[in-house]
């Protein structure tokens, strides 16, 4: 393991970020933080600007105007990064995957790192889904 | 608008289209004079997904399961004005107790809704302990959405005709624990949010809006009813089991951000209040909860719901195949939004970011806010400068009280 | 109920083609394009009505607008409806008389290709800016590609 990869691994910086979804998965995300999963005791923050974040997590199925700004917010990330598609919608398109508004799926515009399906996923989810991934960089 | 001309000489403050913490992502421009905000643009789309496109290409069934996912906070709202306006367009009623559940599950939602939004709008005055606090009391109603459907979000209880799944006997003293505790909870919530100084400061006489500016804009719901437009399609136009029950429409004269709390608030005590009657109502009892519908005739049908956040329209338009030729969804925010104009037109930048969250639209900016001289395009104000306005604000208004 | 039937044709009785009532609560006018203004004026301003929505639908021989009124005190939804060219859709904006209205006659704009003549700011407001022009997708044919 590098130094890189060891500095990335202690305190996960979390920046949010919103492609054209049903915000039901913004809103588990956010639940995160509140009492009852508190994973701010893992050294987990939400930040205020991609420049800070070590995690970008996607949710939503990117659509045509969101493009842009997701390849913008993600060259803005301090890499490494690991970009994680929260949602049926980021991992696959989901049931907008026929619309005319169709961007993504999130893989097709920035290269993805972590896949939690679920519609919405359960906080609980996203948590196994981060804690996995931290042990597969060992 | 030729003000376009003129704003080029105004600063530009444009917030979103993404913005760190929460929600969709959504674009206005600010145009400010000093701190004074003088006129304000709004663009969308960034969550546009063709859902009313895509719904011409599911069946009636399958239409249900789409249009829960326009929001995920009001994912009940959308199904049940849909399931409203195939009904509406069939002309069926829908078996009693199945009524009863489609009340319960929509009254469940407008609390885990509202306690949702007061947190998010303590969060936006950076008085972070309600947003945890509030939202620590959200996740019980949660747990009983779970217990129910078996999901936290996106229910899948609406069908047309019916509900898809039944309340459990069993389950039934469970939510009447969780309510019992829920109610107390929210009273102390109410009683510390409505008597904190430093709110009434910061949220009294900010983004009024009057009787004239909610009729110019169609706005509907709490926003409405902060104004003093006593208005709400439970009462109106009734659907469910809402005229089978005793409640109240919560209204308020002031039409400013802290009548919208308090409006917000009082609700939640009608909600526990309409639940635990239809509770009563089916409690003990068996019933057919789905009615049957073999096909859809040709015609058009026009369904409404309130939802958390005002009234929830669809329009839909059968040609007598299965799927819907047309179908026209109108969520509440889309009236609800653009009454900015007339409330946050003439206020100062800090209060922009709540006036904005006060329609409960959803979305936290205020990090995003960056301050460009539109003629130099150089950056004046960052957000730690924001903050300490903000701040000075508060102290100077906490000495004046 | 009534008295909203009555109210409706004694007030716009001229210019009403064709009156539906699908049950109570929902009743439906039929008028020329032409006088969706006046229409308007008389029952949003002079009657009250609370302005809902806008839908616009496409046929196979025309274009077609819903404009949705509530009146709440009686909870009935009247819809005015208006048929425009299939060639060259094009109707008066009533950006003038309801404020509100602006943002759904963008979205018909862009979405249906309905041209609102008079609307102040007739620009891109879900879609992209660069979006292809003449490509409408809530047009059926645009579905069928």
């Amino acid at each position: 393991m590098n130094l890189k990869t060891k500095a990335l691994k202690k305190s996960l910086w979390v920046y949010h970020m919103s492609g054209g979804s049903c915000n039901n998965c913004d809103i588990e995300i956010l639940d995160c933080l509140t009492p009852k999963f508190d994973i701010e005791r893992f050294g987990m923050v939400l930040v205020g600007s991609p420049r800070h974040a070590d995690v970008l997590l996607c949710t939503g199925i990117v659509n045509k105007k969101c493009v842009e700004r997701v390849k913008e917010v993600y060259k803005q990330t301090a890499k490494p990064c690991v970009v994680v598609a929260i949602g049926s919608c980021a991992c696959s398109g989901g049931m907008f995957r026929d619309g005319y508004q169709m961007g993504g799926p999130l893989d097709t515009i920035i290269p993805v790192d972590v896949y939690i399906p679920g519609c919405p996923p359960k906080p609980e989810a996203m948590i196994a889904g981060i804690v996995k991934f931290l042990e597969k960089l060992k | 608008m030729n003000n376009k001309q003129q704003n080029t000489k105004k600063v530009v403050v444009p917030i979103g289209p993404y913005h760190p913490l929460l929600e969709e992502p959504e674009f206005f421009a600010l145009y400010c004079e000093g701190e004074k905000v003088v006129d304000v643009e709004w663009q969308a789309g960034y969550n546009h997904r063709g859902i009313e496109k895509l719904s011409e290409s599911k069946h009636w069934d399958q239409v249900t399961f789409l249009v829960e996912r326009i929001c995920g906070i009001c994912s009940t709202s959308h199904p049940f004005a849909y399931c409203n306006s195939v009904e509406d367009l069939l002309g069926i009623t829908v078996p009693e107790r199945a009524r009863y559940i489609r009340s319960i599950i929509g009254e469940l939602e407008r609390l885990h809704s509202h306690l949702l939004w007061v947190g998010l709008a303590g969060h936006f005055l950076g008085y972070n302990t309600v947003f945890m606090w509030a939202w620590k009391y959200r996740e019980p109603v949660l747990d009983i959405f779970e217990i129910i459907s078996g999901n936290r979000n996106h229910y899948a209880m609406f069908k047309v005709g019916g509900v898809r799944r039944d309340i459990e006997n069993e389950d039934i003293p469970k939510i009447r624990k969780v309510l019992g505790e829920l109610k107390g909870q929210i009273e102390m919530l109410t009683g510390a949010v409505l008597d904190d100084p430093v709110l009434a400061a910061r949220l009294k006489g900010v983004g009024v809006l009057t009787k004239e500016h909610i009729k110019n804009f169609g706005a509907v719901g709490p926003v409405a009813r902060a104004s003093g437009v006593d208005i709400d399609v439970r009462r109106d136009d009734p659907y469910a089991a809402y005229p089978l029950v005793e409640w109240k429409v919560i209204t308020t004269e002031n039409g400013d951000v802290f009548d919208k709390a308090v409006v917000r608030l009082l609700e939640c005590f009608e909600s526990i209040k309409i639940i635990s009657q239809c509770l009563d109502a089916i409690e003990g009892k068996k019933g057919e909860i789905q009615g049957e519908i073999r096909e859809v005739p040709p015609g058009e049908g026009i369904g409404r719901h309130e939802a958390p956040r005002g009234e929830c329209f669809h329009y839909i338009r059968s040609d007598g195949t299965n799927r819907p030729v047309r179908h026209k969804i109108r969520a509440p925010s889309y009236v609800n939004i653009p009454t900015f104009k007339a409330s946050c037109i003439g206020q100062t930048i800090a209060d922009v970011a709540i006036i904005l969250a006060g329609v409960d639209p959803c979305y936290c900016c205020t990090e995003r806010v960056a301050i460009y001289d539109a003629e130099k395009k150089k950056k004046l104000y960052d957000f730690k400068y924001l903050v300490e306005k903000s701040k000075e604000k508060t102290e100077k208004i906490r000495k004046e009280i | 109920m009534k008295e909203i039937i009555e109210l409706l044709k004694e007030n716009l009785g001229n210019i009403i083609k064709d009156i539906k009532v699908h049950n109570d609560k929902r009743i439906y006018l039929t008028i020329e394009k032409e006088d969706i203004k006046s229409c308007t004026k008389i029952i949003f301003k002079d009657r009250n009505a609370r302005y809902i929505i806008a839908s616009g639908i496409e046929n196979f021989d025309s274009f077609e607008i819903l404009y949705h009124f509530g009146f709440d005190k009686s909870g009935t939804i009247v819809s005015i409806r208006t048929y425009l060219d299939k060639e060259k859709p094009e109707i008066e904006s009533l950006t003038d008389i309801i404020p509100g209205i602006s943002y759904i006659e963008r979205e018909m704009w862009e979405l249906l290709g309905i041209n609102f003549t008079g609307h102040p700011e007739l620009k891109h407001f879900l879609l992209r800016d660069d979006w292809e022009k003449g490509n409408y997708p809530l047009r059926k044919e645009t579905y069928e590609q």
